[in-house]
């Protein structure tokens, strides 16, 4: 007999009192959340003159122009569909690898496997200043430099240390109990995987795109250093030049900042009702 | 067939092996030898100087320790205000209300902004040097004036006060991943306990703590190294290391490879650094496995 | 079911993965004639571009200019491309002269020397003489480096300190007469405080630019000689002179002529403060006019010289090269590089440039054509000096003490004498090593 787990609520407050307190503490933290995303987001309909002057937050005149300067000039169209390409293409590498690998550390058994695990742990722990230079020599020796490949390569291995390290965490705390089925229907190791971990850990693995995702989409100084050609370059390269060398026309700056804001955080609320739902087919014999 | 069973095994593992090799060990080695050696990163001559790099920053360079206090206190702030903010929001949210997608987005919106975003903002809205103070008119005008301040250009509050603003745009991670874990809780221990009688506290200190200890040990050791590792936001709010005010590793790094060329120095600082990283979080892995069994 | 769907996306992923390798193309094996610029100056890029335009209808080369932004990611690229082997025929190096140098013995500049003294010199006379130091290696220089011209300015710049003519005379002064010795400029603050408002502001976050004014009165208070002198270690820095010339910052301080939290900023907050009329001083570079053009079209501010604190020896001020290119000695096209820059530096062209951007022609012959303000800067050309012609470095770890020093003094953490100990106790350790 299986039971459907509920998720969601834990509990219900009677307490009007105590309800009003708890949704006061999340409406002022909330303000403060959006009252910088609000400046930045109204600074891009202000003037470079009265951007520092004027401190009310909504400007007089609404210069939508600056939009479409930061599309222009920023050639957007170019630089937002590299930035897509290496998100999702990153995404997906590190998520199917660092599954993999995690449920391996996890689940099975094999020599060197700690030693392993924690080489990868040590890895997320000790930065290597340099590492910028010390790539470029590497990927031009694969002749992988100003390639598209040598960077999303080079990306995923930034984010796989922690990915790994949290999907180990969370496949260690998962009831073995519906893989031990599934082997017993004469599943493959890669079918386990594929059929019962990985949805099973969609939570974490929501995480996982979200922080892996952001990385991506925000990195910039890596992709400066290994492209040359400008076709390649994602999206922060281009807004870095909105930031003069002596003069910044924050206005467009901001424009573009929003822009560019955007989609992640669209990301981030198509990923989150996967947080949400949680364990919906769990199945626990009663 | 066990040979094939291992095999197996290790197939799971290889493309995160192959790819961390390449692209994480061969540029290990690299950085690792030149920390023994005397370079500025561009001229052909290098000078093999043993350990002399390691000892001067073991025992003749006050600034880099002072950064290392620094990044503590700054972590410190994340472990306690970070961490417990994310926490309770992650409670608050973790029960049946309207607004609940809402404050999900939107606490995750600081995370999000780029640090040159947050840098500038925060100026504007805290600094009396480049920005209108609005705190500070804010307290003034409800009175508490006695509470404003220079925070930023103030050299005894600089430091916290890029913690705070640290700690507010890294609290949406906590949250998530507070909020991940509360979710797979499953409910039907709650049912039970409440079944047998017991009250809210009860069951949060009974099923809640007990079954978030791995997620908040997760969380604690993402956000030492996050925390420890930054400089970006640090920039943009004070412009750099305030005569060692707010001076953090990763600027003394970057301020030995970019402003003194001293690429070998910066090799070992950063070697330094991740030793120390390590051994901080081997001890907080073991206090917590000791937690755990107790 | 499900195994046909892992199964296509198994494949859409090899076929994504073909497509990109695919995509790789070889890095811009530049055609026979095309030259490839890397630089950061993200506001010339419009300009560059169309001189870069304007020279292919000429001679039929192309010119690429690419910007890498901000500067010092440029400057990392620039060093990683160097490790790599694979600079662009011209280029610039930020950072100093040993830097330079370094490239230099690594073999990834070409001597300009030959081209610069061709036809009489024709080339190296038209720059303004300072200019031109800052990208050459004089006979002896303590860099080992064959004496000759191994970078071409492109345009100038001077640091000097600035007021805004409208605060002045709300202060009570002449708005025509600014201060002229370090006593009446300190004696501002008074008046400042009256009034509230912020005095000097200035990149005093950035050290170097705390440097640049320490230096600038270090060569007012004991001359030039005396501060080289110091520099290769037969004069202390705890001489009384020098405590003298920290204790300049502490009289700033402490008479209040200095803006808040002036030892947090960075020059582009500071030059939104002076630009917005919330400063009355501000120590800053030429580049400045654009900045604050675009800022505050209607700004009133006039350019002088940092008031002297002593009459011993002329007040000393940094100028030279603003920005150089170099270009690359293995490249293939070098010649082609050579030609370019000789024409992009010509009279007409820095015209141009320096209408177009508001800084400074590095060419001599074109400075009727400049708007007024650029020409007051440039008129101050004479007083000025730069590290890079000194012919010899401070040591880093000293001028990082120093600089870190000053910014604790001005902050209420230091005295002069203590700094001045300190200074000189790294600075002996330098010396040593350098024995070693």
């Amino acid at each position: 007999m299986t039971t459907k787990i509920k998720t969601g609520a834990y509990y219900k407050t009677k307490n009007i009192t105590l309800n009003v307190l708890i949704h006061l503490f999340l409406i002022s933290v909330a303000v403060t959340c959006i009252y910088p995303f609000l400046w930045m987001f109204m600074s891009s309909f202000k003037t470079s003159e009265s951007i520092f002057r004027d401190i009310a937050l909504f400007p007089s005149h609404f210069h939508f122009e600056n939009y479409v300067q930061a599309i222009r000039d920023g050639d957007f169209g170019r630089y937002f569909l590299n930035s897509l390409m290496y998100t999702v293409f990153v995404v997906m590498g590190i998520v199917i690898i660092s599954s993999m690998a995690a449920y391996a550390f996890s689940r099975f058994q094999f020599p060197g496997k700690n030693a392993i695990f924690y080489v990868f742990l040590a890895a997320m722990m000790i930065p290597i200043p340099g590492s910028f230079v010390a790539l470029y020599v590497l990927l031009n020796k694969l002749h992988l430099r100003d390639t598209p490949i040598g960077y999303i390569l080079c990306m995923i291995n930034v984010g796989l240390s922690t990915s790994i390290f949290m999907l180990k965490t969370f496949f260690d705390k998962m009831p073995k109990e519906l893989e031990d089925a599934a082997r017993i229907d004469g599943c493959s190791k890669l079918g386990i995987w594929w059929h019962v971990a990985l949805p099973l850990s969609k939570p974490v693995l929501a995480v996982v795109v979200v922080f892996n995702a952001l990385n991506v989409w925000n990195e910039y100084i890596l992709a400066l250093i290994i492209f040359d050609s400008p076709k390649y370059m994602p999206l922060q390269v281009a807004l870095e030049k909105f930031r003069g060398e002596y003069f910044t026309n924050y206005p467009v700056l901001m424009a573009a900042l929003t822009i560019t804001a955007l989609p992640i955080i669209i990301l981030y609320i198509l990923m989150q009702k996967h947080i949400i739902k949680g364990i919906t087919q769990g199945a626990v014999v009663g | 067939m066990r040979l094939r069973d291992t095999l197996e095994n290790y197939l799971f593992v290889l493309p995160a092996v192959a790819i961390f090799t390449i692209f994480y060990i061969l540029p290990f080695i690299w950085v690792f030898q030149f920390s023994f050696f005397d370079w500025d990163g561009i001229s052909p001559a290098k000078v093999f100087i043993g350990f002399d790099n390691f000892k001067e920053i073991l025992f003749q360079d006050p600034s880099w320790w002072r950064s290392m206090v620094n990044v503590s206190w700054i972590t410190f702030i994340a472990l306690t205000f970070q961490n417990a903010l994310a926490f309770m929001l992650a409670l608050a949210c973790d029960r049946e209300m309207k607004m609940k997608n809402f404050y999900r987005v939107i606490f995750f919106i600081p995370p999000v902004l780029s640090e040159m975003v947050v840098g500038m903002v925060w100026s504007f809205i805290i600094s009396d040097v480049s920005g209108a103070n609005i705190i500070n008119r804010f307290l003034i005008s409800i009175g508490l004036g006695q509470f404003a301040h220079n925070w930023l250009s103030d050299p005894n509050t600089a430091l916290t006060t890029v913690a705070v603003i640290h700690s507010w745009k890294g609290f949406g991670w906590g949250f998530l991943l507070f909020l991940a874990g509360l979710q797979t809780i499953p409910r039907e221990l709650y049912e039970a306990a409440r079944v047998d009688g017991a009250n809210a506290w009860e069951q949060f200190k009974n099923i809640t703590i007990p079954l978030m200890i791995p997620v908040a040990t997760m969380v604690v050791i993402l956000t030492i190294l996050g925390t420890m590792q930054s400089f970006v936001l640090i920039r943009g709010l004070v412009g750099g290391e305030f005569a060692g005010h707010t001076s953090v590793p990763v600027l003394r790094i970057l301020a030995s490879m970019q402003g003194s060329s001293r690429f070998g120095y910066a090799c070992s600082q950063g070697i330094t650094f991740g030793v120390l990283l390590v051994t901080i979080s081997f001890i907080q892995n073991k206090v917590s496995q000791k937690v755990r069994q107790a | 079911m499900r195994n046909t769907g892992s199964a296509l996306a198994g494949g859409l992923m090899v076929l994504a993965v073909m497509a990109l390798a695919g995509c790789s193309s070889e890095n811009s094996g530049a055609s026979k004639r095309s030259v490839s610029v890397w630089h950061w100056m993200t506001d010339r890029q419009p300009a560059f571009e169309e001189l870069a335009n304007k020279y292919e209808a000429q001679t039929g080369v192309k010119v690429n200019f690419e910007l890498y932004a901000p500067s010092d990611a440029y400057s990392q690229k620039v060093r990683a491309a160097a490790q790599g082997m694979n600079l662009p025929d011209i280029f610039g190096v930020l950072g100093e002269k040993r830097d330079f140098s370094s490239f230099i013995k690594a073999g990834h500049i070409l001597d300009l020397t030959s081209s610069m003294d061709a036809n009489n010199a024709s080339w190296r006379r038209s720059f303004f003489e300072k200019a031109l130091a800052v990208d050459e290696f004089a006979p002896e220089n303590s860099y080992g480096i064959q004496p000759g011209v191994y970078g071409v300015p492109i345009d100038i710049m001077t640091i000097q300190m600035l007021y805004n003519k409208d605060i002045y005379k709300q202060l009570g002064f002449d708005p025509e007469k600014p201060p002229q010795t370090f006593e009446d400029f300190v004696a501002v603050g008074a008046q400042l405080k009256k009034a509230n408002m912020q005095g000097l502001v200035s990149g005093w976050g950035e050290v170097w630019m705390i440097d640049c004014f320490a230096n600038n009165y270090a060569f007012n208070i004991m001359g030039k000689d005396k501060v080289l002198a110091t520099i290769r270690g037969e004069v202390p820095y705890n001489d009384p002179e020098w405590v003298k010339v920290f204790g300049l910052f502490q009289q700033m301080q402490e008479k209040g002529v200095l803006a808040t939290g002036l030892v947090t900023m960075v020059n582009k907050t500071a030059e939104q403060l002076f630009a917005n009329g919330k400063a009355l001083f501000a120590f800053n570079g030429s580049w400045c006019v654009n900045v604050y053009k675009g800022m505050n079209p209607g700004l009133n501010y006039a350019a002088i010289l940092p008031p002297k604190a002593s009459d011993n020896f002329p007040i000393a001020i940094w100028g030279g090269a603003g920005s150089s290119f170099m270009v690359n000695a293995r490249s293939a096209q070098k010649d082609e590089a050579v030609k370019f820059l000789q024409w992009f530096t010509a009279q007409d062209q820095q015209a141009f440039l320096s209408v177009a951007t508001n800084n400074l022609p590095a060419n001599k012959e074109c400075l009727s054509q400049i708007p007024p303000i650029l020409a007051q800067f440039a008129k101050s050309m004479d007083y000025a000096t730069h590290p890079n012609v000194w012919g010899i470095s401070e040591s880093p770890a000293v001028i990082e003490t120093l600089d870190k020093g000053l910014q604790s003094i001005m902050i209420g953490e230091m005295t002069p004498e203590k700094l001045a100990d300190e200074v000189q106790k790294v600075k002996a350790r330098e010396l040593a090593k350098q024995k070693r």
